[in-house]
């Protein structure tokens, strides 16, 4: 690993957000990641391809620990994260998006967008007894930031529409918004681009950006080399759950291997 | 027909609502799929009726040793059980060993869910239904601990011995009067805004004041009709289905007379009346009638607590001595009310959002931080302790328990209760548990006078209604009463 940092010498160890050594993890006989790695700078924009079946998705489950790894070490924010529960690794700030849009269908979309703020007063069953004063001023406050969240990403006509009613664009973009509201310090997004219409994947790609520019970092997987060239600063190339190649967009496309694996050997 | 039946029929009902709130916070708002709640209401009506029952407690090492005289050839374990026996208190207040109740239900509840709430959620139901189990054949064969199938009796009841003087009955008329207020003003403000819920026009209050001038008339002629009486002499069945069509046509004028006034209230009424779809018109029938029940129930309740209606000495209705369940019903409609009310903050505050996230996706709820096994085993425990108070209640209403009462039937009364209302609605669970027992009620009394068909197969008749019943609601209303149809049309 230390060999291929020292080749990047924009990569400093300290302002490495995310870092993931030695990651495996085997569904039955089947290794799925095999001995992986990666890692993300802070503040930039990182793709992961790799044909299917390369293990891209269970490597985001691995690093959230949707999954517990087999072995394997995570550094996030400079604390070791493999072993937390899912739902503490979210509130240290980091948020996925899901390969198939996962939006809450029967609460409204400005409810969705209100669940993901982190440590709300109100989420403490205690706390509704005595600090009903304090929820009503937080729920105040988070439906203003929700509102202008929705404006920025043009679903804010949709507010009080029940999510499920949303199409699969607007899906994926209620669910990029929502992983906003938890003030995230690393978004995964798993295939944002997938099934999306072109003109809203230019969409998706200013807010990505945009958000970029406000200080979040990414980790992006797509399949649509467009969406990682025009966005990404650095790509991981995973082939057979293992590392096959890493660089800038441009080094990739000119790999000769990274070709292989993807239109077989 | 007499105020104490009213008030009975108000106790069940109210009893059957509590308990199925606490299923709809489990399952209607977080998705928990909980076939054995009446364990929870076993736990909860045992344990207070155990330590209010002076010696009940204290008394049990004793038996305990009597039932399995191979304790005490251990001396160590029989002197441990003799302490026990020496520290245990004679009897609890009332109040604490409701509390005490609820907590070994929640406490059940966490037993339960620690072991299989992190699994997935077919899982939990299958062990709530062995659960509720277990504990039904705990209570018949370990008779040290309930008596087993003789039962438990002569227990306690609270304000049993109450001799209410003017100024209590008015203090609990005011605060039942207070409940009843804030509980009609509720369905008035959320019958107002239904229509618009589904997408209509909104309602005038003269569409709905329409309504309830022709329930109340159709009340008034019922109720005249009940001192009809019939001479001739023919079969009871005949007799009953005469008296049926006598107090209908009685009761017809008024009815008309209401419609009539609906549409004569004003211009406007007619063409929103035309603007409605019919399901607002069922759904208003519904909460009309509802309501009708409810200020039923309050009105049977306020009479049962004595207070009574003279007019120029000739009584009219009412009787003035309080009987022991209005005083019960009084307790129970309070605590449902604050039970409710509490519920209801809970379920629109953030907790309640994450439940009900929960409920919809729960790997979308862990992604965003929640702590969804928190959430789960609270929303679990809470719905139990809730269970354990009605319980508390189901026990002194019948003023002996044995675990027949405790029947896994229940539960699944409950379920029809929740799903007829609406899932994930508290109103439609009162509303659901009030038709469920009216349904209960009217076919214990009307059916038999009707169908010439002996006691057993009437009992088969009347569940079978209940499902058909059940299945036309689904084909024709599958959301439940209160439930909102454009969610079942959504993809996840």
């Amino acid at each position: 690993m230390d060999d291929k940092r020292q080749q990047d010498p924009q990569v400093q160890p300290e302002n490495l957000l995310l870092t993931a050594q030695g990651l495996s993890k085997a569904f039955g006989g089947i290794q799925a990641v095999n001995n992986a790695e990666i890692h993300v700078p802070e503040g930039q924009i990182v793709g992961l391809i790799g044909p299917n079946g390369a293990g891209k998705t269970t490597l985001f489950n691995l690093l959230c620990n949707f999954i517990a790894p087999d072995h394997g070490r995570i550094i996030f924010n400079g604390r070791p994260i493999e072993r937390l529960q899912p739902h503490k690794i979210a509130l240290q700030g980091m948020i996925r998006t899901f390969q198939v849009a996962r939006v809450l269908s029967r609460l409204s979309v400005l409810e969705n967008m209100l669940l993901a703020a982190p440590n709300q007063t109100g989420e403490k069953l205690h706390n509704t007894f005595f600090q009903a004063h304090i929820i009503r001023r937080q729920e105040k406050e988070l439906k203003e930031k929700a509102h202008v969240i929705l404006e920025s990403v043009g679903l804010a006509a949709k507010a009080k529409d029940y999510a499920g009613a949303l199409s699969g664009g607007q899906r994926k973009l209620l669910e990029m918004a929502r992983g906003l509201m938890a003030d995230p310090k690393l978004m995964l997004l798993d295939e944002p681009a997938a099934g999306v219409n072109p003109t809203l994947i230019q969409q998706i790609c200013g807010h990505v950006e945009r958000w970029n520019d406000n200080g979040i970092t990414f980790l992006i997987i797509e399949h649509n080399m467009d969406v990682i060239m025009s966005l990404c600063d650095r790509v991981w190339v995973l082939a057979e759950g293992q590392n096959l190649a890493v660089g800038t967009p441009a080094e990739i496309q000119s790999n000769k291997e990274v070709l292989e694996a993807y239109l077989g050997q | 027909m007499e105020v104490g039946y009213f008030v009975s029929l108000a106790l069940f009902t109210t009893i059957y609502a509590l308990f199925s709130l606490g299923l709809n916070l489990q399952w209607g708002y977080t998705g928990l799929i909980n076939f054995g709640h009446i364990a929870f209401m076993t736990i909860g009506a045992y344990t207070t009726i155990a330590l209010t029952l002076p010696n009940f407690v204290k008394e049990m090492p004793q038996r305990l040793m009597e039932q399995y005289p191979v304790i005490e050839s251990q001396a160590w374990l029989a002197s441990i059980l003799k302490g026990l026996g020496d520290i245990l208190p004679e009897q609890v207040p009332i109040v604490i060993a409701v509390m005490i109740g609820a907590g070994l239900a929640a406490l059940l509840g966490l037993a339960i869910g620690t072991s299989t709430l992190r699994l997935r959620e077919d899982y939990l139901s299958i062990v709530t239904i062995g659960v509720s189990e277990v504990v039904r054949l705990v209570a018949v064969n370990e008779e040290w601990l309930t008596r087993g199938p003789r039962g438990v009796f002569n227990y306690p009841l609270p304000l049993a011995k109450l001799q209410p003087n003017l100024f209590i009955k008015g203090v609990m008329i005011a605060s039942l009067v207070l409940v009843l207020g804030l509980a009609l003003w509720r369905l008035w403000q959320w019958l107002l805004q239904q229509p618009q819920r589904e997408g209509h026009a909104p309602l005038s209050p003269a569409l709905f004041v329409g309504y309830v001038i022709c329930l109340i008339g159709v009340a008034i002629c019922w109720w005249l009709s009940f001192s009809l009486s019939l001479t001739i002499e023919m079969p009871s069945y005949l007799q009953e289905l005469v008296l049926l069509m006598m107090r209908l046509a009685m009761a017809a004028p008024l009815a008309i007379v209401g419609v009539v006034l609906v549409y004569a209230s004003c211009r406007q009424t007619v063409q929103q009346l035309r603007a409605q779809p019919f399901n607002t018109h069922l759904s208003l029938l519904t909460v009309t009638m509802g309501m009708g029940l409810v200020v039923m129930f309050f009105g049977a309740l306020i009479m049962g607590l004595g207070f009574e209606i003279k007019l120029l000495g000739i009584h009219i209705i009412g009787s003035s001595e309080y009987t022991y369940k209005a005083g019960l019903l009084w307790l129970l409609i309070l605590t449902v009310a604050v039970i409710f009310w509490q519920l209801e903050r809970w379920v629109n505050s953030p907790w309640g959002r994450v439940l009900t996230s929960i409920r919809e996706d729960e790997e979308v709820a862990k992604a965003l931080g929640k702590d969804v096994f928190r959430y789960k085993l609270q929303s679990f425990m809470l719905g139990g302790a809730i269970a354990g108070i009605a319980g508390s209640f189901y026990a002194w209403q019948l003023t002996f328990i044995n675990p027949d009462g405790f029947i896994p039937l229940l539960t699944f009364q409950a379920w029809i209760i929740i799903v007829a209302g609406g899932a994930g609605n508290n109103v439609g669970t009162l509303l659901g548990a009030g038709i469920f027992w009216a349904y209960n009620e009217v076919t214990r009394f009307i059916l038999p006078n009707i169908l010439p068909l002996d006691d057993a197969r009437l009992g088969a008749f009347r569940v079978m209604v209940i499902g058909l019943m059940l299945i036309i609601l689904m084909m024709w209303r599958p959301q439940g009463l209160l439930g909102k149809k454009e969610e079942l049309t959504l993809g996840r």
